[in-house]
């Protein structure tokens, strides 16, 4: 899946004459807008990725290499669900995207579960050794897809009520995908903060985070709630790949893109931290569009990596580490 | 109850427990006396799972053997332990600590009882656990013990850290709580009064064995504490 940061934003070439003041005021807010949103636009798409890696991580502490191909699995679950609909249930294919994204989460949610049940579990207390099992269950993953799927891009038809663009004034265009892709991440960002905060299985995983022995003298089932927390991490994974594939198109190495500014997003915005994570997807995002307007993509990605480097310095647990006494 | 045969606990080679042996009646208090670093602390966490028992060890609770079950399953056999330094969830609120404690389903919710024992806890339920004092925070982690609906109760070391006040506070919490909820309780302890008062029968460990075991009837004081000073 090849998704250009940022090339959603028309760059304006022609100087507009200073005596039409008014006219020129207009189309710089535009362009301010149209910043915003694509800055809006790959923020989503980075918390998407982040919230599965930043929930391993930050509660398991597994440092899972493999997420990025946990994400390719959502996106080759969600081509093939559209394969298959567009073929024999043609009737289908306005709503084969909501199909698909339950499809995504249920398979890479059970595939989550009986890797850590399988995998993941024999590592625990092993960063080193988890981190690379992890990276080379990576490579397996990759390699399975290209001798399913080939090396060369799928992609999937994108639904004709989500194609087009939403003009609320001329020089404005906001793509009727991104909308929807910016809706479902508020809206799964929402589930997961509901899932963690709200109920007895969540919990359960917070207790664990912070102590696993004690956890379980007080009664908790810990390995349940770690298979439960990889599985939903990937579930996530899932789903961010399933949504991606409205943006761009799929190949085995798809996972690698996203995976390095995952983990930079979930260090920076505070491990454990769901707040930390959105936060900090938003602030790189943002800047990410931003810098690139103003200069090269590559020196954009060095300040940002600067301005991490600098506030990890300072605060090396991350924008928003939560603090209390004990 | 608790029937514990020939418990033998090591941390690699060095070996801490030497053959261990008691019994706690059903609705006893027992004390296990003994100066820093005899065991005590290791001696409870192995009745509770956080350390393993060596092989031929026997931690039996009314009839089901626990030795070599995770903490968890021991806790819905019947245990509940308070550890050393309280160890509460420090970023759960209070309530949230408390709920941790309703795994086993034996209560359905937090029960009412255990804010009327620990008002402070009812005043604090919105709190991060972490920002109660240590006192506190004792209250709390044998409040989320209890809420397990235990029929022993472990506590290691109740009174280290908090202050004299306080510690007789705990003591009448535990002999009205061993009362009114008809449970058994085995406290690890150094301050000889405290033991006294909780418990009615006394285990002095030295150097990782049980060296004496009496009624607080007949106790030979003199001799528990020539174990407990250095």
């Amino acid at each position: 899946m090849t998704f250009r940061r940022g090339n959603q934003a028309p760059r304006r070439k022609a100087v507009i004459p200073a005596a039409i003041s008014i006219e020129e005021t207009f189309v710089t807010f535009g362009i301010f807008v149209m910043q915003l949103f694509n800055g809006l636009s790959l923020f989503t798409i980075l918390l998407l990725m982040a919230l599965g890696l930043a929930i391993v991580f930050g509660l398991m502490g597994v440092i899972n290499m493999a997420h990025g191909e946990i994400m390719a699995m959502g996106a080759y679950t969600t081509y093939l669900t559209a394969s298959f609909i567009e073929h024999h249930l043609p009737g289908l294919m306005g709503v084969y995207l909501f199909i698909a994204i339950l499809l995504a989460f249920a398979v890479t949610f059970a595939f989550g579960y009986v890797l850590e049940r399988g995998f993941i579990r024999w590592f625990y207390h092993r960063p080193l050794d988890t981190l690379l099992a992890t990276w080379g269950l990576s490579l397996i993953l990759q390699q399975t897809y290209r001798s399913v799927f080939g090396a060369q891009e799928v992609s999937v038809p994108l639904t004709t009520w989500l194609s087009g663009a939403w003009e609320p004034t001329e020089t404005i265009q906001l793509p009727l995908n991104r909308i929807f892709i910016v809706a479902l991440t508020i809206l799964v960002t929402l589930g997961v903060w509901y899932i963690l905060h709200k109920t007895r299985w969540g919990l359960r995983a917070r207790a664990v985070t912070q102590n696993r022995a004690m956890s379980s003298a007080v009664g908790i089932d810990t390995n349940r709630v770690d298979a439960l927390i990889f599985a939903l991490g990937s579930g996530l994974a899932g789903i961010a790949g399933s949504v991606f594939t409205m943006v761009g198109s799929t190949n085995p190495g798809t996972g690698q893109l996203y995976i390095v500014d995952s983990f930079i997003v979930v260090v920076f915005g505070g491990v454990a931290s769901l707040l930390g994570t959105a936060a900090s997807s938003f602030l790189i995002a943002q800047m990410q569009t931003a810098l690139e307007y103003l200069m090269s993509g590559s020196m954009a990605k060095v300040a940002i990596l600067l301005l991490v480097i600098t506030v990890l310095y300072f605060r090396p647990n991350g924008l928003f580490a939560s603090k209390v006494r004990a | 109850m608790l029937k514990v045969h020939n418990l033998n606990v090591a941390y690699g080679e060095s070996h801490v427990i030497h053959d261990a042996s008691f019994l706690v009646q059903p609705g006893a208090a027992m004390a296990i006396v003994g100066r820093n670093g005899m065991g005590k602390s290791t001696l409870l966490k192995s009745l509770i799972g956080m350390v393993p028992a060596r092989h031929g060890s026997s931690i039996n609770l009314e009839g089901r053997e626990l030795v070599g079950t995770e903490s968890h399953k021991r806790v819905q056999a019947g245990l509940a332990f308070v550890p050393q330094g309280r160890l509460i969830f420090p970023q759960l609120t209070v309530e949230e600590n408390l709920l941790t404690g309703l795994e086993t389903r034996r209560y359905k919710e937090i029960p009412s009882f255990l804010y009327e024992f620990f008002p402070v806890l009812k005043d604090m339920r919105n709190r991060k656990g972490g920002n109660l004092s240590g006192g506190q925070q004792q209250q709390l982690a044998i409040a989320r013990a209890l809420a397990s609906k235990p029929r022993l109760l472990i506590l290691d070391e109740p009174t280290e850290g908090i202050q004299p006040s306080i510690i007789k506070e705990i003591a009448r919490s535990l002999n009205a709580l061993r009362a009114e909820l008809n449970i058994a309780i085995l406290v690890s302890e150094q301050v000889l009064s405290f033991a006294l008062e909780v418990a009615d029968r006394l285990l002095v460990i030295d150097r990782g064995r049980i060296v004496r075991e009496a009624d607080k009837a007949n106790l030979n004081l003199d001799e528990v504490r020539s174990y407990l000073t250095v």
